[in-house]
């Protein structure tokens, strides 16, 4: 077990940012945190990387206890918080070289780790890290976590604020990481990103959801979902929040999902609905369940 | 015009929301005024004098009484030769000191007319002159008080000495106090921002979640502002020397490394200042206000400490430049070795090393 | 949805001394359209749409918003428009009353008219318990949905809306969008930015600019037609990988 968070609780003053926490994550897991902000998700990795003390509750990084035995902690882990911290007025190359010295390491020595990640940035090696673009400056602080070749990797809300095509490179990085053994403890606001991880737990309110695959996730979800369409998005949205049997309604895009309360329920009848509402160019199909929907479900 | 008056009562609402903002805007002025009110002040109250009486006749003893008696002064040291002179003003425990020719008595009988030198700590050229006039102006009294019957007038003639000083110039003064509060400052400043930078960043985050200790990071942090600060403090000493011909009389060397110590404990100081603040913006304000204000008052270098009343003298006991002055004041203008400010530097080192402790122990290993 | 048009826009562009941040952007936006504006990374859009608000000189073209020049009329534009972006929206330590009262105010309305609106908005966004709370202590999702009906308080001709749903759960983000929606049916233009590719697909048409150009302009069925992809995220991705 690489990681092992039993009961933790955790309150700011009246506000009760983590409520009873529990979960594991397996060694070279790509594990995925996922909610919104506020959350609590940056609060659970400072108690995991021993920043924060839990008000109660026990857990193990790597075998180690997060309060008695947290200096081997912070030995031997990467860590990545929010806003990726650099050193602004170093270049990407001072920067790595001083993380990896004080971890008592060198650039050369776990290079193939960081490898084909660095070559994307290489070319800016002397530029100061203040002047990178968003994507830059993620794949650097990647590469800093990264340079002192740590059992556990804690990764803060790395895609935030991030284009998408950045997005996107940065998880296919994760995956070839996780061929190298290493585990990963990932937190993101962004659903999309939670199919690619191994498993996920769904975070809201300092409360967990549901931990598990992501597919088993979906599959557990407990309706059937449909697509519907119509000429003008407006309306339709309208139209479905006043039919009284929606359990759900949310858009998706160009569609709508759209759950009902019945258990026999029959398309057809919402399409009449529908059609009397002055909607046409009516679609209305099964569809199957996303994350998101299933975050939205279990948050209600 | 109403959308200008909306804007402005949002102003006030952020004001009084905001705790710094009312403390910058009452609680700071009140402070300061009192600390003003009480600390400056050019009178002198209670001064160190010693004296040397040659003749120990009734003339001599009923002058002493007057000068003791009066609220000015404060005659607690007697010595025996001249020797002794430099001796006690090197030692710095007095201010001043008369010396009574021999047969003070006898000769203001014979010649009416007898010789009193007054002989004052330059160092500080204002009190020396005010030490100067009072000391006369209870000499007149007295001379007043002995011819009041008499057809030929009595002379006490005094003879003022101004030592370490003879020109009194206030540049004697300023500098080495200008020197303190300088180096006290920027070293205070530099360090104290330096870690309150890595909080606001979130590179603080990085650091601890690594195997440096935190007494690593705050030597570390202090070491390139030593060498800084050396620079700075050696050139404000050789604009001194050349531009203001300052004397220094004293061994360089000593100078140089009671600076360095002087430095470290201001840069520990900030250090201390960097662990209780969260922003930069509060440690500038802290090391500012909190710093700069005290020491211009309290260290001595304006207004004399002697002269304050005795809460504010005690407080300055804890001020680092108070004993710093004291020490560079004793090397550049008297000359004196360690011996004579062994004290002093011994209560600088004193306070540095437990201002470091102080900053280890408060160095948040945690983020709250 | 009529084609009046309220956002004209020729060959703009802003310089920061050799780097040009947007290049010579053309496009039209009509009233009552939801406007999508989104970028390969953040440079350009922000810059554009300072430009387009009249907080930013543009360096060269042509630019009328809500029938103002933006060269010639900034300050006019700003009385026209509501604005609300990620980064600021309300005055945390002021309360919901006491901001909605302030940009009321702001914005030119009369007393009687803020203390209208104040309480149909308190009571639309069902913040009736909290309305002397100071916004600072508000959930992220309620601060958002306020500031979004704040910028609309003295009913501009368009709202410009930067990111307005970052980092926020999804069920609010879709409450967000239904009060867009409402928006833009009373026939407010809505001009917004979203790093949310699945936002992309409410909005009428979608603009999106890589490198300071706009590289395409559709409706998000056309963009997807034309790139071959499944979803606005397969667009972008085809689009800005080349």
């Amino acid at each position: 077990m690489s990681i092992n968070v039993v009961n933790i609780s955790k309150s700011y003053k009246n506000v009760k940012a983590l409520e009873s926490i529990s979960f594991d994550v397996k060694e070279g897991e790509l594990f995925g945190l996922i909610g919104p902000d506020g959350a609590g998700k940056t609060t659970l990795f400072r108690v995991l990387t021993t920043l924060l003390i839990a008000n109660e509750g026990t857990a193990t990084v790597a075998g180690f206890d997060v309060i008695s035995d947290y200096k081997k902690i912070r030995n031997s882990v990467g860590y990545m918080p929010g806003k990726f911290s650099l050193y602004q007025d170093l270049t990407v190359e001072e920067n790595l070289d001083f993380f990896a010295t004080i971890f008592g390491t060198t650039i050369e020595e776990n290079y193939d780790l960081i490898k084909d990640i660095y070559i994307q940035i290489k070319p800016f090696k002397d530029r100061r890290a203040g002047k990178l673009s968003g994507g830059m400056k993620q794949k650097l602080a990647l590469c800093c976590a990264l340079i002192h070749k740590p059992k556990v990797l804690f990764l803060d809300e790395p895609t935030t604020g991030v284009d998408p095509v950045s997005r996107k490179e940065f998880w296919e990085m994760l995956k070839r990481l996780q061929q190298k053994d290493i585990t990963i403890l990932v937190s993101t606001p962004y659903m999309d990103e939670a199919a690619l991880c191994d498993r996920i737990a769904l975070i809201q309110d300092g409360k967990i959801l549901e931990i598990d695959t992501p597919e088993a996730i979906v599959k557990h979800y407990p309706k059937p979902i449909y697509n519907v369409r119509a000429n003008n998005m407006y309306q339709l949205i309208n139209a479905l929040n006043a039919y009284e049997h929606n359990h759900s309604v949310y858009p998706f895009g160009e569609f709508v999902h759209y759950t009902d309360n019945r258990a026999d329920f029959n398309p057809k009848d919402l399409k009449t609905y529908l059609e009397l509402k002055k909607l046409s160019n009516i679609e209305i199909e099964k569809t199957v369940a996303t994350i998101e929907d299933t975050f939205m479900e279990l948050a209600k | 015009m109403k959308r200008f008056i909306g804007f402005i009562k949002k102003e006030f609402y952020h004001i009084f929301r905001d705790r710094r903002s009312l403390f910058i805007l009452f609680g700071m002025p009140i402070a300061q005024i009192l600390l003003f009110g009480f600390a400056i002040t050019n009178e002198i109250n209670n001064v160190d004098i010693a004296i040397l009486d040659h003749s120990k006749d009734a003339t001599t003893e009923e002058i002493i009484n007057k000068i003791s008696a009066s609220k000015y002064f404060s005659v607690n040291q007697f010595i025996e030769k001249e020797s002794d002179i430099e001796t006690i003003f090197k030692k710095g425990k007095v201010k001043a000191v008369l010396n009574f020719e021999k047969d003070f008595s006898k000769n203001l009988i014979k010649d009416h007319n007898a010789t009193l030198q007054i002989i004052t700590d330059a160092t500080d050229p204002n009190t020396a002159n005010t030490i100067s006039n009072f000391v006369n102006a209870i000499l007149t009294q007295y001379q007043k008080e002995l011819n009041k019957d008499i057809t030929i007038e009595y002379q006490i003639v005094p003879r003022t000495r101004m030592v370490y000083n003879p020109e009194l110039k206030s540049v004697y003064m300023f500098v080495p106090g200008v020197m303190t509060i300088i180096l006290m400052l920027v070293s205070a400043m530099m360090t104290s921002i330096s870690i309150t930078r890595e909080k606001e960043l979130g590179t603080m985050e990085i650091l601890l979640v690594s195997p440096l200790k935190p007494l690593q990071v705050i030597i570390g942090k202090v070491f390139p502002y030593i060498f800084l600060s050396i620079i700075n403090a050696l050139v404000i000493i050789v604009l001194s020397i050349f531009i203001f011909k300052m004397p220094v009389q004293g061994s360089l060397v000593l100078l140089g490394l009671e600076s360095i110590l002087f430095i470290i404990s201001a840069l520990a100081l900030g250090i201390l200042i960097s662990t209780i603040s969260a922003t930069q913006q509060t440690a500038m304000m802290i090391s500012l206000m909190g710093l700069m204000l005290p020491v211009i008052l309290l260290s001595g270098f304006i207004f004399p400490i002697s002269s304050m009343p005795i809460p504010l003298q005690v407080i300055s006991n804890i001020i680092p430049a108070k004993w710093f002055i004291i020490i560079i004041k004793g090397i550049m203008l008297k000359g004196v070795g360690l011996q004579y400010v062994w004290k002093e530097t011994l209560i600088l080192f004193g306070m540095t090393v437990f201002f470091i402790g102080l900053s280890v122990k408060k160095y948040k290993i945690r983020l709250e | 949805m009529n084609n009046e048009r309220v956002i004209q826009v020729e060959g703009l562009t802003k310089m920061f001394g050799d780097f040009t941040a947007v290049n010579a952007i053309t496009f039209e936006v009509n009233k009552g359209e939801i406007f999508g504006f989104l970028s390969a990374n953040g440079a350009g859009k922000t810059t554009a749409m300072k430009m387009l608000v009249g907080i930013s000189n543009p360096t060269s073209g042509k630019a009328n918003v809500a029938g103002f020049d933006v060269f010639t009329n900034a300050e006019e534009i700003k009385k026209n428009i509501g604005y609300m972006s990620q980064k600021f929206a309300l005055y945390d330590d002021l309360t919901v009353k006491e901001n909605i009262t302030f940009f009321g105010g702001i914005y030119g309305l009369s007393r009687k008219r803020i203390k209208e609106k104040s309480a149909i908005l308190i009571q639309e966004l069902g913040l009736e318990k909290v309305a002397n709370k100071l916004v600072g202590a508000l959930p992220l999702g309620w601060k958002q949905k306020l500031s979004f009906s704040v910028s609309l308080l003295h009913d501009p001709k368009i709202v410009f809306l930067d990111e307005p749903t970052g980092g926020v759960d999804p069920i609010t983000r879709r409450q967000f969008w239904e009060m867009i929606y409402k928006a833009a049916h009373q026939g407010t233009t809505v001009f917004v930015t979203t790093h949310y590719m699945d936002e992309a697909e409410y909005c009428d048409r979608v603009s999106i600019m890589v490198n300071g150009k706009i590289e395409a302009l559709d409706t998000p069925k056309k963009l997807k037609e034309q790139f071959k992809a499944d979803n606005m995220n397969d667009v972008f991705l085809k689009l800005a990988r080349g």
